[in-house]
C-alpha cells in the first residue's frame, strides 16, 4: 500500500509541530444530562443488576446501563459501541475505570429497548459482546494488564486469564448475592502494572527460575552497571567470562538464591530472559481492598503460591477462586469485604473454609514487614 | 486465517466477551478491506498476533522484546517500543509499538469521537486497542516506527490530541466518575485532573524524575480509581462539616421503601433492614445513634468512611464543607514490596487556581528530584528517609493525623537545635566534676 503523509514533514520535524496539548477537555463528551447536571446529584439506585438510576437536584434522571468488556478491544467493537450509543443514547458513552462501557439515556422508557439490544450482540463464536452488570454486591470486570498479547515480562497471559475466570464466575456478575462488593483484579508479572496488590481476589503472573545469561552479547546489548542497579535485592555482580571460542568478555554473575524472580534486570537488559514453560505460573492473593468503608485499606496476601500455566483455561486457577469465592458467599456477614470476613474468622479459617493448603511459601520472610505477620500472640483457633 | 489457533480458539466459548473473537473478527475486516483502507501497516498484523500469541499458549512464554529507544520527537514519554522475537514467522507484527493516547476525564466520549480514532488506528496501525490501559490511557497496540510521527501529527493536528506519560515522567493523571454523575463527589476530579494534567504537560512528557510518578483523583473515601494503592500523590474527596442527614428518608429506609445500599444487596434476601445493625453497630468511630425513630451523628467523632452514606443514599449526604485529603506514596510492590499512601495533608480546599494544591507537589517533586535514587519511587524515598523528613521539607506540621499510633520506640534522632545548649561541651570542664 501506497505510503500516505499526514502532513508531518520527516526533513523538518520542527514545522507546524503541536506538543504539550494534553487531553481533550472532558465536558466536550458529557451527555446533555450529565452536562446540566454535574454537581447536582441527588442519590442513586441500581434497579437490577447492570442497571442504575441516578436522580438529581432538578428532577432529572439518567439510566445506565453498564455492560461488561475485554478491555483488548478492536475497531470493529468499538465501532459497534459507537453505534449503539448514537442508536439509543444520543452518541454518547463512557467507560469505568474497571474496563466496562456504560450506556446512559435520560429516560425509563429507552432503558428496555437498550437492554435488549445490548444483550442480544454476540460474538461469532458465541460469547456475549455486552453482557449487562458488574454492579453492587457482585463481580464486577477484571482489571488486568497486557500478558503474552504485547509484553516482554509476563509470566502468564492477562486476557485468557482473565476471561476463563470471568467465565468461571458469570452468574455473580449479573447477580448481587455477595456480602458485599468482590473485586478481581489480574497482573501479569510482580511488577504489577494493573496493581493487584489491594483487591479482595488477585491473579499475578509470576516467575520462577532466575535469568538466564546471554553471556556472548550482554556487553554489546546492555549497560551492565543499569543491569546491576536494576536488582532489587543486590544479586547481581559484574564478571568477566570466558566464552567457547577462547574470547574473555564483560558480563555479571547472579546469586540465584537471593532472586527475586522480578524481572527488572531484563527489563534493563535483554540478554537476561528469565521467563520458561515450567518456571512460569500464577500466584493467588485475596483479601485486599482500596476502599475505605468501614475497616481501612488492605493489602491483598498471597493464598496460593504457585499453579501452573494450564492454558488456555486454567482450571486449577479458576477452581480455587471459584472455593474462594463461594466460602465467603457461603461465611461473610453482610457488608463484609473478603478480607474483612478473613480476618475475623482468622486466616487459619480462611484456609480451612477454602480448601487451600497452606505452605511455607505464605509465611512472609522479606525484609522488615515480614516480621509484623507472624503471630505474636496465643490466641488462635485449633 | 493464516495460522491455526486451536488454544485460542477454546476461549471463544463461555459467556464473558472472547477477546479471540474480536480478534479473529478485525482480522478478518482487514483481510477483506470492504473499506478500501490503504492500511500503512501489514494488512495481516492481526492475523500474525493471533500467531504470535496461539504461540505463547504453546509454549507458555512471552515472544514480545523489550523497546528499543522509539517516540516521538522530542518527548520521552507516551510510546513503548515493541518488536516480537519471531518476525519471520510473524512478520506482521515484528514491529508492533504501543502508543498511549491521554484520555477524557471520567473516559466519556462521543460515539463520533470514538470512531474517528477508529478511523486513525485502522489506516495506521493494527486496529487493535486498549480501552483502557491500567493507569487510564487509550492503548493504540500495534504499529510500526515511521507511523508514530505520522500518528502524532494526525491526534495533534486533527483531534486536538495529546500522547499520554511512560517511564520516567509524570503518567497520565486518572480520575473518577466523580461530580458528572456521583452524589458522593466532594470535589470535580475531572476538572482538578485536567488542570493539572495540563499545567504538568511537561513533566508528562519530558523525563527529568526518578522513576514513574502518579496522580490519581477519588471523589470520596470509597476511593473507586484505587488511588490510595496506586497513586504517588493521592487526591482523596473529604468535608469537614456535618453529614446532612435527612430523617424521614431514614424511615423509610427503616420502613422498608427504599433498598439499603442503593440495591446493591438484592440478588439475596437478606431479610428487613436493620438499622442498628446494618448502620449504627458497623460504624467504625462508634459515633451513631438511633434512638426514638431518630438517627443522631457524633461528626466530630466521624471518620468519614462512607459506610453509612452507601447505605442510606437518600438519607445521608456528605457535608458542604468540602475539600481534599492528600496522601502520598502509593505504589506496588517493586521494587521494595507494595506501599499504601500516607497521609501528608488532612485538608486542603479544591479551588481553582488550585494553588495550594500545586504548592504541596512542587515542593514534593523538589525531595524526590533532589533526594531519590534513579528507579526510587516517592514512596521508598519516604521510607529511606522518613515521613518526619517529608514533612519538615514541606513545611507541613506534624499532627498526630499523620500517624495510625506513635512510635513504640524511644530512639529519637534528636537535632542539635532542638535540643538546650546544644551538642557543643568542653570535656575539661566536665572533668573538674568526674573524675576519670
Amino acid at each position: 500500500m501506497a505510503f500516505i503523509s499526514s502532513g508531518y514533514d520527516p526533513k523538518d520535524p520542527m514545522k507546524d509541530r503541536i506538543t504539550d496539548i494534553g487531553p481533550r477537555k472532558y465536558d466536550e463528551f458529557y451527555p446533555p444530562v450529565i452536562a446540566k447536571n454535574k454537581g447536582k446529584w441527588l442519590y442513586h439506585e441500581i434497579l437490577e443488576p447492570g442497571v442504575l438510576v441516578h436522580v438529581a437536584e432538578s428532577g432529572d434522571e439518567v439510566y445506565t446501563v453498564r455492560c461488561g468488556g475485554a478491555r483488548l478491544m478492536s475497531t470493529s467493537l468499538l465501532r459497534e459501541i459507537s453505534e449503539i450509543a448514537e442508536k439509543h443514547c444520543g452518541g454518547y458513552l463512557r467507560f469505568t475505570t474497571r474496563n466496562n462501557i456504560e450506556f446512559m439515556v435520560d429516560d425509563k422508557s429507552k432503558v428496555d429497548a437498550l437492554k435488549k439490544d445490548l444483550a442480544g450482540r454476540k460474538f461469532a463464536g458465541g460469547s456475549y459482546k455486552f453482557p449487562i452488570g458488574g454492579t453492587g454486591a457482585g463481580i464486577t470486570n477484571i482489571v488486568h494488564t497486557q500478558g503474552w498479547i504485547h509484553c516482554h515480562t509476563p509470566a502468564t497471559d492477562a486476557s485468557g486469564t482473565v476471561k476463563a475466570t470471568m467465565d468461571a464466575v458469570f452468574s455473580d456478575f449479573q447477580n448481587m448475592r455477595l456480602p458485599a462488593p468482590l473485586r478481581i483484579s489480574m497482573a501479569c508479572c510482580l511488577n504489577m502494572c494493573g496493581a493487584v496488590h489491594c483487591s479482595d481476589i488477585a491473579i499475578l503472573g509470576y516467575h520462577r527460575k532466575p535469568p538466564m545469561l546471554d553471556h556472548e552479547w550482554l556487553d554489546k546489548m546492555c549497560e551492565i552497571p543499569l543491569a546491576i542497579a536494576a536488582c532489587p535485592t543486590g544479586a547481581i555482580k559484574p564478571s568477566k567470562v570466558d566464552l567457547p571460542n577462547g574470547e574473555q568478555v564483560k558480563s555479571v554473575a547472579v546469586n540465584n538464591e537471593r532472586c527475586m524472580f522480578c524481572g527488572n534486570c531484563y527489563t534493563m537488559c535483554p540478554s537476561m530472559p528469565l521467563s520458561d514453560k515450567e518456571g512460569d505460573g500464577i500466584v493467588l492473593m485475596a483479601g485486599g481492598k482500596v476502599s475505605n468503608r468501614i475497616s481501612m485499606p488492605k493489602f491483598s496476601k498471597v493464598v496460593v503460591g504457585f499453579l501452573p500455566n494450564e492454558t488456555p483455561r486454567w482450571p486449577k486457577m479458576t477452581e480455587t477462586i471459584k472455593r474462594m469465592v463461594e466460602a465467603y458467599a457461603a461465611d461473610a456477614r453482610k457488608y463484609e469485604r473478603l478480607g474483612e470476613w478473613a480476618e475475623r474468622i482468622g486466616w487459619e479459617r480462611f484456609f480451612e473454609k477454602c480448601e487451600i493448603e497452606f505452605t511455607h511459601h505464605l509465611i512472609d520472610d522479606f525484609r522488615d514487614p515480614a516480621y509484623y505477620t507472624w503471630r505474636q500472640s496465643s490466641q488462635f483457633k485449633f | 486465517m493464516k495460522h491455526a489457533t486451536p488454544l485460542l480458539d477454546q476461549l471463544e466459548s463461555g459467556p464473558w466477551p472472547s477477546f479471540v473473537s474480536d480478534l479473529k473478527q478485525e482480522a478478518e475486516k482487514r483481510a477483506k478491506n470492504a473499506e478500501k483502507t490503504e492500511f500503512q501497516i501489514p494488512q495481516d498484523a492481526v492475523e500474525d498476533l493471533l500467531g504470535i500469541l496461539e504461540l505463547s499458549y504453546q509454549d507458555g512464554t512471552t515472544h514480545w522484546k523489550h523497546g528499543g529507544i522509539v517516540g516521538v520527537f522530542g518527548y520521552g514519554g507516551g510510546v513503548i517500543g515493541r518488536y516480537c522475537d519471531q518476525p519471520e514467522k510473524f512478520p506482521g507484527v515484528a514491529h508492533f509499538h504501543t502508543m498511549r493516547v491521554a484520555q477524557p476525564g471520567g473516559k466519556f466520549y462521543t460515539a463520533e469521537y470514538l470512531k474517528s480514532l477508529c478511523d486513525l488506528w485502522d489506516l495506521r496501525g493494527s486496529g487493535i486497542t486498549n480501552m483502557h490501559g491500567s493507569t487510564g490511557d487509550i492503548i493504540f497496540l500495534g504499529t510500526t516506527t515511521p507511523q508514530l510521527e505520522e500518528v502524532f501529527y494526525e491526534l495533534t493536528h486533527t483531534f486536538n490530541q495529546d500522547l499520554g506519560g511512560s517511564g520516567s515522567n509524570l503518567r497520565t493523571p486518572a480520575d473518577c466518575i466523580g461530580q458528572a454523575r456521583c452524589e458522593y463527589a466532594c470535589y470535580d476530579t475531572q476538572a482538578l485532573c485536567f488542570d493539572l494534567t495540563n499545567e504538568y504537560q511537561d513533566e508528562l512528557h519530558r523525563p527529568a524524575f526518578p522513576y514513574k510518578f502518579k496522580f490519581k483523583f477519588d471523589g470520596c473515601p470509597n476511593c473507586c480509581v484505587a488511588s490510595i494503592a496506586r497513586a504517588d500523590l493521592s487526591f482523596i474527596g473529604t468535608w469537614k462539616d456535618e453529614i446532612k442527614i435527612d430523617q424521614e428518608a431514614v424511615a423509610a429506609y427503616v420502613g422498608g421503601e427504599f433498598p439499603p445500599n442503593a440495591g446493591a444487596h438484592a440478588g439475596r434476601d437478606w431479610g428487613k433492614f436493620d438499622i442498628q445493625k446494618e448502620v449504627v453497630a458497623l460504624c467504625p468511630s462508634e459515633c451513631m445513634k438511633y434512638e426514638n425513630g431518630k438517627l443522631e451523628i457524633n461528626n466530630k467523632e466521624c471518620v468519614r468512611c462512607m459506610h453509612c452514606i452507601n447505605v442510606m443514599p437518600r438519607a445521608l449526604r456528605i457535608g458542604d464543607e468540602r475539600g481534599l485529603s492528600l496522601l502520598a506514596g502509593a505504589k506496588a510492590p517493586i521494587l521494595d514490596g507494595a506501599q499504601m499512601g500516607s497521609l501528608i495533608v488532612p485538608f486542603l480546599p479544591v479551588e481553582e487556581p488550585y494553588d495550594e494544591i500545586k504548592e504541596v507537589i512542587e515542593g514534593v517533586w523538589d525531595w524526590w528530584m533532589e533526594e531519590g535514587k534513579n528507579r526510587e519511587r516517592l514512596g521508598e524515598l519516604m521510607k529511606r528517609q522518613g515521613l518526619q523528613k517529608m514533612l519538615e521539607v514541606l513545611n507541613l506540621k506534624p499532627d498526630a493525623r499523620h500517624v495510625l499510633e506513635p512510635r513504640s520506640n524511644p530512639y529519637i534522632f534528636w537535632k542539635e537545635d532542638e535540643v538546650e545548649g546544644g551538642w557543643d561541651r568542653d570535656i575539661n570542664e566536665y572533668r573538674k566534676h568526674h573524675q576519670r
